[in-house]
């Protein structure tokens, strides 16, 4: 077990440094420097500029600067919101977007793998065909269509809930089932297939003989073994969240981090693109690591030294 | 007729031989094929055709690619014409999906759009296929070390979020068509990689691989020649399947705004210059999502049907 995790840390690690380094080049490999604009800055502020952000080093010195501040947490400075760091951007953004993501996952959670385990049960009954048309459309319609769709009906016909901004509970309805579309779909499809193996086992056939109720049959021993499989799919769970908050939070106007990413984006802010997507990347490799590890312990079966296919 | 002969002579014996009847099979209609022998591929598009919702997926794709092509000439609009006081327009019998801000016919702009958002779906799967086929394909082929080296790398990149690596990559190439078919193509290879291993390493050991050795066949001959044909049915499923996904990737990076560049159109930017105008202009909002969901259905349907037809085995 202990060799295990030390393997998985130790390839996050490589994984995380990787993106660094890519993420680097990529945004040193930028005609122009962060300051070039339309308007002429006069040389000496121009100077002045590049000596306070270590512009003139080497460039292997910056890569090592930048290393040895992404290992104490210290992502460096906004060019475009001067006085600003990316930490303030994460403290301020982030709490936002983890609250919206942790509603969504739960409610994908909560819905989706009853769905699969009804669907299970009725198999190619209307149960199933119904979840099974509503997940397939979950997983074909896009969140940024979901959720104008939904803000059209729900905010601009209906009244029933605010268009957008963040702070009431009302407010976090929409966006967080827009989130939570995809992954509710793909959670009751993994969900029922997972089932439908399970309970044409025989030691399912052996529950029912000795007399055990559906409902124990169901619960004891089919959904808890079925349920397996499932996390697995946490570690992309949280990854297609995170891309979704990225649009819907741009549709919601929602105060979070992905909003500021793809403002950075847009605006050209090299250093906050650079520190978000180092921030991103640990974020989601310390993600996929806890779920990695989590399985472990969860199968017994699973073999720990040997590799994942 | 010796038998019959054989048992009874006495009273069958001055029978003539044309008397006689035969029973039983008749070796010569034994050995006639009635049913002409199935190739995999002929099995494979019987089994697809049975299946209603991927043939439903297969029209629906086959129609908007003809859209693409004569849809742009039959509107009698360009996609970048502007008609300023026509702005904003509801669909009429003129503008059948209305106008955008810009007074420019939606409809064209569609069929413009499903020519980029198509396109982009199957040049960044081919590019993927390329690469992925040949990666995976070296890499089950020749085994041991360079195997383990070869997987070890996509065991890392794995682990690196892609989506931030096209976002990366599209925000210092700069946005335009070709930096996308080249970002989604150069990214999205591992799991065609993976697939094509799996299937190389299984077909490696069989006989006609040995056979081809024998005759002489060196490794490129042996991978090009032998082994991904003989992967092509995965492949393809695989391909299907990740068509919507770079369509959606695209749509997806036009929305935070790396996309094509103005005024060109595809699907994911007309979606997003819609949102804007949502309420007062649904329209241009709702044409540019159906088309979008439309594609990624009928694509989501047939990738599946053709994994049930393409592999029996994995049918549940």
């Amino acid at each position: 077990m202990a060799r295990y995790i030390l393997q998985r840390v130790f390839a996050a690690f490589v994984a995380l440094w990787i993106l660094t380094t890519v993420t680097f080049v990529l945004m040193h490999a930028i005609p122009g420097g962060p300051f070039t604009r339309e308007r002429n800055v006069p040389e000496a502020i121009m100077r002045n500029l590049d000596a306070k952000y270590h512009l003139n080093d080497p460039l292997w010195k910056q890569y090592l600067d930048y290393l040895g501040g992404v290992a104490r947490f210290d992502l460096g400075p906004s060019f475009k919101f001067p006085g600003q760091t990316v930490n303030d951007f994460i403290r301020r953004g982030f709490p936002v977007s983890a609250e919206l993501g942790i509603i969504a996952i739960i409610l994908s959670m909560a819905v989706g793998i009853p769905a699969g385990i009804i669907s299970a049960l009725r198999q190619n009954k209307w149960q199933d065909n119904t979840t099974m048309l509503v997940a397939i459309v979950g997983v074909s319609v896009p969140s940024f269509i979901i959720a104008p769709v939904l803000m059209y009906v729900f905010a601009l016909k209906l009244h029933w809930l605010p268009a957008a901004m963040w702070g009431d509970w009302k407010q976090v309805i929409m966006p967080a089932v827009a989130l939570a579309l995809l992954p509710l779909a793909t959670f009751s499809r993994l969900m029922r297939s997972s089932m439908l193996d399970v309970i044409s086992q025989d030691y399912i056939k052996t529950a029912r003989a000795k007399g055990l109720s559906e409902l124990a049959v169901t619960w004891r021993h089919a959904v808890k073994n079925a349920i397996m499989p499932i996390v697995t799919y946490l570690g992309p769970l949280i990854a297609a969240i995170l891309t979704g908050t990225f649009v819907i939070e741009q549709i919601f106007a929602i105060p979070g981090l992905g909003r500021q990413f793809v403002w950075s984006v847009n605006n050209r802010d090299y250093t906050t693109i650079l520190g978000l997507t180092v921030f991103y990347g640990a974020f989601l490799l310390i993600m996929n690591l806890i779920v990695d590890i989590i399985y472990g312990f969860l199968d017994p079966r699973i073999q720990l030294t040997g590799r994942k296919e | 007729m010796s038998i019959v002969n054989g048992v009874n002579p006495g009273v069958f014996g001055s029978l003539p031989d044309n008397a006689f009847e035969h029973v039983g099979p008749i070796p010569e209609e034994q050995n006639l094929i009635v049913r002409p022998p199935t190739t995999y591929w002929q099995d494979a598009w019987r089994r697809l055709k049975k299946n209603f919702l991927a043939m439903c997926g297969l029209y629906v794709i086959i129609f908007f690619i003809a859209l693409a092509i004569f849809g742009p000439m039959l509107t009698g609009y360009t996609y970048f014409g502007q008609v300023l006081q026509d702005a904003n327009k509801a669909p009429s019998l003129a503008h059948w999906f209305g106008t955008d801000h810009l007074g420019r016919d939606e409809l064209t702009r569609i069929f413009y759009g499903a020519r980029i958002s198509l396109s982009i779906g199957i040049v960044a799967s081919v590019i993927n296929l390329a690469v992925g086929a040949l990666y995976g394909g070296i890499s089950g082929l020749v085994g041991g070390r360079t195997d383990n080296v070869m997987m070890r790398i996509v065991d890392i990149i794995y682990g690196i979020p892609l989506q931030l690596v096209v976002i990366l990559l599209m925000v210092v190439m700069g946005s335009g068509l070709l930096n996308i078919y080249v970002a989604l193509g150069l990214v999205y290879w591992l799991g065609m990689a993976r697939i094509v291993r799996g299937q190389v390493l299984a077909l490696k050991e069989q006989e006609f691989v040995l056979a081809a050795r024998m005759v002489g066949a060196d490794q490129r001959r042996l991978l090009l020649r032998h082994l991904i044909p003989n992967t092509m049915g995965p492949i393809i499923v695989t391909l299907t399947l990740s068509i919507p996904q770079a369509i959606f990737t695209e749509a997806w990076l036009s929305f935070i705004g790396l996309g094509v560049a103005a005024p060109m159109a595809s699907w994911g930017v007309l979606a997003s210059e819609g949102v804007g105008g949502l309420r007062s202009y649904p329209w241009q909002t709702f044409f540019p999502a159906a088309a979008i969901s439309l594609t990624m259905l009928a694509f989501n349907f047939l990738g599946d049907g053709l994994r049930d037809a393409l592999d029996p085995r994995l049918r549940r």
